[in-house]
């Protein structure tokens, strides 16, 4: 079985879209909810993309702003310009 | 044609590479003079990988931005007599710990970080490391600015720079960050962001910040998860750092093992108020120490270092020792305070049955059997007001200063107490981690200031416990003791009186 990566994002408005965003491109992930966070579980390698998030907030998402709403995260990062990735190699 | 936009890559690049560049009349290390001398060996500095790729202009918007959202909740606490909307007064008292014990420790950092932006050869390394000194200080302030609102209308938040030289339970963080700032640069970035802010950080900070945010603590909450933002940078720095290390040359992997067995032991022995924390000061809680340690250590750090095992690095040395401990460690040190809270910036309280209720679900193995039956004991004494205060000072630990309360692994009876010769001298620790720190820097470890001796050598404002707690700072009555009698409990059960709404009076 491929190792968790995780991600804890506020429960802010866009921090909710992006783990709505997050739910809706990787199947495997597993959201729990605790007060004012959300941690999100998921085997081997976990996708953020930009217009995914851009969709659910209608407005421009730019991969960079997840600063505004992460709180922690397990894995190895990769941003680009579209997409936030987590991995382990 | 217009010229075609950069990259997110390409631009970090330039920034991070294109802006450094080649000493010609002067030597390389004469410019950075730390660079070698713990062994390690870097062959390519450019091959250090940047995770974040954040630019100073999105640097700056991202962090003003964070700023902005932070003072509004801020100003908002402050307009709204916010302090009134926590659970409980008792609940500040886990603010103060972590407002006297984390403040001065983001300022260190900031001015770590800062000599790292410096002293670090390579430039994607220096740009993390001065980006990091500007958070750390951000922090700093962040919390500043929390304390200055609460302390307002709470006790024992009136000098935390003072405490923090002085006061014996901040003696532990302090000497955790002094000895990492006293090593090496990579040592200190092995220390801080590994070990501390990537496997340790989201014990700290995320569990206990859910945990603000439900006991309704929202100045907390927000420079908490502002900082914490900034943390997952560091800890992806620190994570990037330690695979970099290892990935230059091999002769780095056993230097880097033994840092990382020696600032594991170091971070879990220090989060040990940090589990107290969760398992006792916050009214409402959202899970224990114990479930804390599964999801963030076992299986977080289970799937980290299972990744580092590639290189040749094994799970950190005592990684069992902690998981076998952790039904014990927080009651444990509940205890140092509960029989210390007279000598301390905070109260504490009898557990009441619901509490205990909760303890015995979420500790079924060793609650009810060892630590019960204690509280019980502590409660009679109170109610024949008789409330137990430690007349003795504690035996402290040589490396992580905390006082000899822990016990052997599997024996919750018997004290964990070590020794170690040197140079004609003997010198006490509290477990095999802490002595095989000690063991491996002997000249390092015994020049530690340690609050208790330093009392009896007469150092500390006076042989009586009154001189000693003035020479602290702390006000008398009123920082210190149990909560119940306290001028916080009076102050606290006059306002929420005051809340209640009052019946209509007819008029006669």
């Amino acid at each position: 079985m491929s190792r968790p990566v995780s991600i804890t994002l506020q429960n802010s408005q866009d921090g909710i879209a992006i783990a709505d965003a997050i739910m809706a491109d990787n199947p495997e992930a597993e959201r729990k909810s605790f007060p004012a966070m959300t941690k999100i579980d998921c085997p081997g390698r976990l996708v953020i993309r930009g217009e995914s998030v851009s969709e659910l907030l209608g407005r421009e998402w730019d991969p960079q702003e997840i600063h505004m709403s992460v709180i922690s995260l397990s894995g190895t990062v990769d941003e680009d310009d579209g997409s936030f990735t987590l991995f382990w190699r | 044609m217009a010229a075609r936009k950069l990259s997110l890559k390409q631009k970090y690049g330039h920034f991070t590479r294109g802006l450094d560049w080649e000493p010609s009349y002067q030597k390389k290390e004469d410019i950075f003079p730390f660079a070698t001398f713990e062994g390690i060996k870097i062959h390519d500095w450019d091959a250090w990988e940047d995770p974040f790729k954040l630019t100073m202009d999105a640097y700056w918007k991202f962090q003003a931005e964070k700023e902005r959202k932070l003072y509004a909740v801020i100003d908002s606490m402050a307009q709204n007599n916010g302090q009134l909307g926590i659970t409980d007064a008792r609940y500040l008292n886990a603010v103060k710990i972590f407002l006297q014990g984390v403040t001065p420790l983001e300022y260190q950092a900031h001015r770590h970080f800062a000599h790292l932006a410096r002293h670090l050869p390579g430039a994607g390394l220096r740009v993390a490391a001065q980006m990091q000194s500007i958070d750390e200080l951000r922090h700093c302030q962040t919390q500043i600015h929390t304390i200055s609102h609460y302390n307002k209308y709470f006790d024992g938040l009136h000098d935390f720079t003072h405490m923090h030289d002085r006061l014996w339970y901040l003696s532990v963080p302090k000497s955790f960050f002094d000895d990492a700032m006293s090593a090496g640069p990579f040592e200190f970035l092995t220390a801080i962001s590994f070990s501390f802010e990537y496997v340790l950080t989201n014990l700290l900070f995320v569990p206990f910040m859910s945990g603000a945010a439900y006991n309704g603590d929202m100045a907390t909450v927000t420079f908490g998860f502002s900082a914490q933002s900034d943390e997952s940078r560091h800890m992806t720095l620190g994570l990037e750092a330690v695979r970099f290390l290892l990935e230059q040359d091999e002769a780095n992997v056993p230097i880097v093992q033994r840092w990382l067995d020696k600032w594991f032991w170091r971070g879990y022995r220090l989060l040990g108020l940090v589990g107290m924390m969760m398992d006792y000061m916050l009214p409402k809680k959202v899970m224990s120490w114990a479930e804390a340690w599964e999801t963030y250590f076992e299986e977080a750090g289970g799937a980290l270092f299972a990744d580092l095992a590639r290189y040749g690095i094994r799970e950190p040395k005592y990684a069992e020792v902690a998981k076998a401990e952790k039904g014990h460690m927080t009651h444990q040190v509940w205890g140092i305070f509960y029989n210390f809270a007279h000598a301390a910036a905070v109260h504490t309280w009898d557990i009441d049955d619901q509490h205990m209720a909760w303890l015995r679900d979420k500790y079924p193995e060793t609650f009810e059997k060892h630590y019960q039956p204690r509280y019980l004991a502590w409660r009679e004494q109170a109610e024949q007001g008789n409330r137990f205060y430690s007349q003795g000072l504690p035996q402290l630990c040589q490396v992580c200063q905390i006082p000899m309360a822990f016990t052997e692994v599997g024996d919750p009876t018997t004290i964990s107490f070590r020794v170690s010769e040197f140079e004609g001298d003997r010198y006490h620790t509290c477990s095999d981690g802490c002595k095989d720190i000690f063991d491996h820097e002997p000249e390092k470890f015994k020049q530690a200031w340690l609050p208790v001796n330093q009392i009896f050598q007469g150092n500390c404002g006076g042989a009586t416990l009154p001189e000693v707690l003035d020479w602290y700072h702390i006000n008398q009555g009123a920082d210190n003791l149990d909560y119940v009698g306290s001028p916080e409990e009076a102050q606290w059960n006059k306002w929420m009186e005051g809340r209640r709404p009052t019946m209509p009076i007819a008029a006669e």
